[in-house]
């Protein structure tokens, strides 16, 4: 992953600069709004995630992490900017097109998204029934391997509601390689696991980018994890990047907003009480509780 | 003050309308998946199986029992006129012209359209539909679409059983415990149910019931906000919706069928 100049200035480019396309960003983001009601999501965003690396994208909760994957994905429409990936606008992209991206993708959902009514081995099996015609053989040969590659073959006949959270997320993971896509995009993998799945979803995540030669773009919170394992960190905060680099570059950004984030401080930027009257305002008000 | 009223009820009907639009296009967008369905029947037996066989228990019994009340009632209203060897007739047309239909319809809307919205919904909250999307398979085409046309293909099924088996209770009421003549309960009906006008109108009536029972299901669950709560009011808006639909629109089709 090659470093790039911080977008801190981001808001100072004009909204139609011409689009240059570069042969090493597999995804480009320019001038991506998005909002929900009267609510901004991303407000302007500008992003580049560079191939066969991986990239996270850090911030608060309630940020647009997961809003921005699912743009990238096609899976919501923007109300202003770009989305290209691989060289297509995905925001233009027709349904038949946009599902022909989508096979060379790959998505980890926060709560795996197994189909509960499956076993472990139809539930990897099912995008190769859906999209190939292999035999089922060869079918099986696969799904058997993508669940060795996770470490659950063993537990190929079990039903998601046998599996712990972790090793529902390990089969999503299989599932999610089993067409070979060229991205794999992680919604909060770690959230909620204990310290040894946690260290399994880590070594997957970087081992299979690495061994397959995958793009991986990992949305998180979890700070120590997530910089452990990516090339590359952009940290969004109210629908803007405010640092992107390295993780030794971030770790080393001095501004407020950043430290708070990455030191986890209870107060700073983003206050610890919640918007509101004084405290003494309140209790002298004569409202009934 | 009247002001806010006035502006709060055009809200309620502007989401209405909204809801209903989005309803149809959810319709629209399940028969548009129908071919792909069909050249994948194992898809569709399993919905038939779901929907149709696993609602067989609850119809098989309503049925019985509403054949059997039939057949007291109707004894006793007929017996005062003399005429209680029609009763056969009395419980057929009831039965294949109204409670065949409109029961049934209701008994399914409680038992499968319910679990139909309850495990749609619940696959949304639980991203299964995104997963789908994300794996470039349309959901509605493979989860909605077979439901849809399994609950249409069942539940004329379901109803010709309900109407069956009710006039086989009917029977046992009228023939075995009160004494009308077997062979008048059985000829009298023979002679007077009409095929078209009473069982294809019968049957026409449960298809309608049909598309709307499954539809409504499947519009609650796929429209139900993604939460524990969402759900549980969506599954509650099924059942209601269904049967109010049911009624409503058994009065349209049986003034249109029946009505000189």
């Amino acid at each position: 992953m090659t470093s790039r100049a911080p977008i801190h200035e981001q808001d100072a480019r004009p909204d139609q600069e011409p689009f240059v396309a570069d042969p090493d960003v597999l995804v480009e983001i320019r001038g991506l709004s998005f909002r929900h009601g009267s609510r901004v999501i991303l407000d302007n965003l500008d992003l580049d995630i560079r191939r066969s690396g991986v990239t996270a994208v850090m911030g608060p909760s309630g940020t647009g992490k997961t809003t921005l994957l699912k743009l990238i994905t096609g899976q919501l429409r923007p109300d202003a900017g770009s989305i290209r990936v691989d060289g297509e606008e995905v925001t233009r992209l027709d349904r038949t097109a946009l599902y022909r991206l989508r096979r060379r993708m790959g998505m980890l959902f926060q709560s795996g998204a197994l189909l509960t009514d499956l076993s472990v081995f139809d539930n990897v099996a099912y995008p190769l029934r859906e999209h190939t015609d292999l035999s089922p053989s060869m079918r099986r040969k696969l799904v058997l391997l993508k669940l060795e590659a996770v470490g659950l073959r063993g537990a190929r006949d079990l039903m998601p509601s046998q599996l712990s959270g972790g090793m529902a997320r390990r089969v999503a993971l299989a599932r999610a390689i089993a067409l070979d896509p060229m991205m794999i995009l992680y919604d909060e993998p770690f959230t909620g696991q204990d310290p040894i799945s946690m260290g399994m979803l880590m070594a997957l995540i970087r081992q299979l980018n690495d061994a397959a030669g995958l793009t991986s773009i990992l949305v998180s919170h979890d700070v120590r994890e997530t910089s452990s394992i990516a090339d590359y960190l952009f940290v969004i905060h109210e629908g803007r990047v405010i640092a992107c680099g390295t993780p030794a570059e971030i770790a080393a950004d001095r501004s407020a907003w950043v430290r708070q984030f990455m030191d986890g401080l209870p107060d700073g930027p983003v206050p610890f009480h919640y918007p509101g009257p004084s405290l003494s305002d309140d209790l002298h008000s004569r409202a009934s509780a | 003050m009247w002001l806010d009223s006035v502006a709060g009820l055009g809200r309620g009907v502007l989401t209405a309308l909204e809801r209903l639009g989005r309803a149809h296009l959810l319709l629209l967008a399940i028969l548009l998946g129908v071919g792909e369905v069909l050249r994948r029947p194992r898809l569709l037996w399993e919905q038939i199986y779901n929907i149709g066989v696993l609602s067989l228990l609850i119809v098989g019994v309503s049925g019985l029992f509403v054949g059997m009340v039939l057949g007291l009632q109707g004894y006793y209203v007929l017996s005062q006129f003399g005429a209680e060897q029609s009763l056969g007739v009395m419980v057929a047309a009831s039965l294949v012209r109204e409670l065949g239909p409109v029961v049934t319809a209701l008994l399914v809307a409680g038992r499968a359209g319910s679990a139909l919205t309850a495990e749609i919904g619940l696959m949304k909250a639980t991203e299964q539909l995104s997963g789908l999307e994300m794996m470039a398979v349309d959901p509605v085409r493979r989860i909605l679409t077979p439901r849809f046309l399994g609950g249409l293909v069942a539940m004329p099924m379901l109803a010709a059983i309900f109407s069956a088996v009710g006039v086989l209770g009917g029977y046992f009421v009228g023939v075995g415990l009160l004494g009308i003549d077997d062979g008048a309960y059985w000829s009298q009906m023979r002679a007077k149910i009409d095929f078209e006008e009473d069982v294809v109108n019968g049957v026409v009536k449960s298809l309608v019931f049909g598309v709307f029972v499954t539809w409504i299901a499947l519009f609650q669950g796929h429209d139900t906000v993604p939460t524990s709560e969402g759900v549980s009011r969506s599954t509650t808006r099924s059942v209601v919706h269904s049967a109010l639909v049911v009624l409503g629109l058994d009065f349209v089709l049986t003034a249109l069928m029946f009505g000189d």
